[in-house]
């Protein structure tokens, strides 16, 4: 797989293991109109995925398609970031986890409009949009359960700590995405960096949260080294290909 | 030898409509046919090629049953590549579900014309936004109870919209009640006036 694919993938996965956890929500979320937001966070994040599977499959030329990229894959063949398949928890943790990725992927995909490949700037001007909306929704709940009651405000406390060592593998380039940087392709994520931090630093504030200090950083999803969360994940998302290879309906 | 989309990032007339912001429907049908005008000998293409767009002109939204693919600026496209006929079309979300239904609509559409064997393109190049949507369509919409999105959309628009109309009595006496709504495209309000909740077509 040349390093563009990979690199295709790895962002296609994020968006489809993450969109499926948001897609766990359904039926389940705290109120309806929540219920609704985190099924169209999640529906617009699969819609990513599509697109991004669908250039790592010609890249690949291989005979995968996003479907056998999305359905028929093991856990380690995954290339996500751990945060995106972590356990949705309480409310709290998807908002915060949620807040964590569109910090993220807003200034990430504003930057991927200017890259040298068109397609991915394609998908990126797409995308930036749809996740400016996801960064302010998941903001705004941010403030409200960390500036809000006792309780909310210890669950988004707890979250934010627990989810913290996580956001350092977003900010991960390994020797063939620094030469897709270099050739204008991918995104740098070091300039990234300072503004997640300082979005991250406003929006804490507002919410009376603390922002972790620096420290000790989880990582592993881009080489294929999962929690034993994806699994599970993968599981019943992968059911019925697996079950029924190529049914359709 | 008129020229057409060649691959998915390179559709002059997508982007020419993107420039020019709202327009009519027939504004919209005038950058399909002008480049069509050809030789003599073009006259079946041309006929071919006018058949097609009558036919696809018309398919609508699954889930906005008012708006033709036209007036929602989904359509971006009709040529001929080779003897086919390709449909150009982008998708409003990433994740709209309405693509797969309006892409087999367009089939269906073109089979019915006598066009059986046309091919159904999706591109991402230009992204879609809500300036493409016809004056037209932005009328149907509020007709049919849905806030349409103001003119002049963008990033800016999608933050910055405060003041929405109410579409069943025209106050601007609104309030958002939910970012999210029943589509991807769309948030929830509702009229302090007339008291009616609406969908609001978000700027995008």
């Amino acid at each position: 797989m040349t390093s563009l694919a990979l690199y295709a993938l790895r962002r296609a996965d994020d968006a489809l293991i993450l969109g499926h956890r948001l897609s766990e929500w359904c039926g389940h979320g705290p109120m309806l109109e929540e219920d609704m937001a985190l099924a169209n966070i999640g529906l617009d994040l699969i819609g990513q995925a599509r697109s991004l599977y669908q250039y790592a499959a010609e890249l690949r030329a291989d005979g995968s398609d996003e479907d056998s990229l999305a359905y028929l894959r093991d856990a380690p063949a995954y290339r996500n970031l751990l945060l995106a398949e972590l356990p949705n928890g309480d409310f709290a943790r998807t908002i915060i986890r949620q807040f964590f990725y569109s910090a993220f992927a807003d200034p990430y995909w504003r930057a991927m409009t200017r890259s040298a490949d068109p397609t991915l700037a394609a998908i990126a001007a797409k995308s930036e949009k749809e996740t400016a909306y996801h960064l302010r929704h998941t903001a705004e709940w941010v403030i409200r359960l960390g500036d809000g009651t006792a309780e909310s405000a210890k669950r988004a406390r707890e979250a934010v700590d627990d989810l913290w060592p996580y956001t350092g593998e977003m900010f991960e380039a390994d020797a063939a995405e620094r030469g897709l940087v270099e050739s204008g392709i991918a995104v740098n994520p070091d300039t990234l960096r300072p503004i997640f931090d300082r979005k991250v630093a406003e929006i804490l504030a507002e919410a009376t949260l603390a922002v972790p200090k620096a420290g000790w950083m989880q990582s592993g999803g881009r080489t294929g080294r999962h929690s034993e969360h994806l699994g599970h994940l993968l599981s019943e998302m992968q059911f019925l290909q697996r079950s029924y290879p190529g049914a359709t309906w | 030898m008129r020229r057409i989309a060649a691959g998915h990032f390179d559709d002059p007339h997508a982007e020419v409509a993107g420039e020019a912001g709202p327009r009519s429907t027939r504004d919209r049908h005038a950058s399909f046919e002008a480049p069509l005008r050809g030789a003599p000998q073009d006259k079946d293409r041309e006929r071919l090629l006018a058949r097609a767009l009558a036919a696809v002109s018309v398919v609508c939204d699954p889930e906005l049953p008012v708006l033709t693919i036209a007036d929602l600026g989904v359509l971006r496209n009709v040529a001929l590549e080779g003897g086919r006929v390709v449909v150009t079309i982008t998708p409003t979300y990433s994740g709209c579900p309405a693509m797969n239904m309006i892409a087999v609509e367009i089939g269906l559409a073109l089979d019915r014309a006598g066009i059986p064997d046309a091919q159904v393109r999706t591109v991402l190049h230009p992204a879609w936004t809500t300036d493409w949507m016809s004056l037209d369509g932005r009328r149907k919409l509020r007709e049919y109870g849905i806030a349409p999105p103001a003119p002049g959309g963008g990033r800016g628009a999608l933050f910055g919209q405060d003041v929405v109309a109410c579409p069943v009595c025209g106050s601007e006496n609104t309030e958002r009640l939910a970012e999210f709504g029943s589509t991807s495209c769309k948030a929830l309000w509702r009229c302090k006036s007339c008291r009616e909740p609406f969908d609001y077509f978000k700027c995008h």
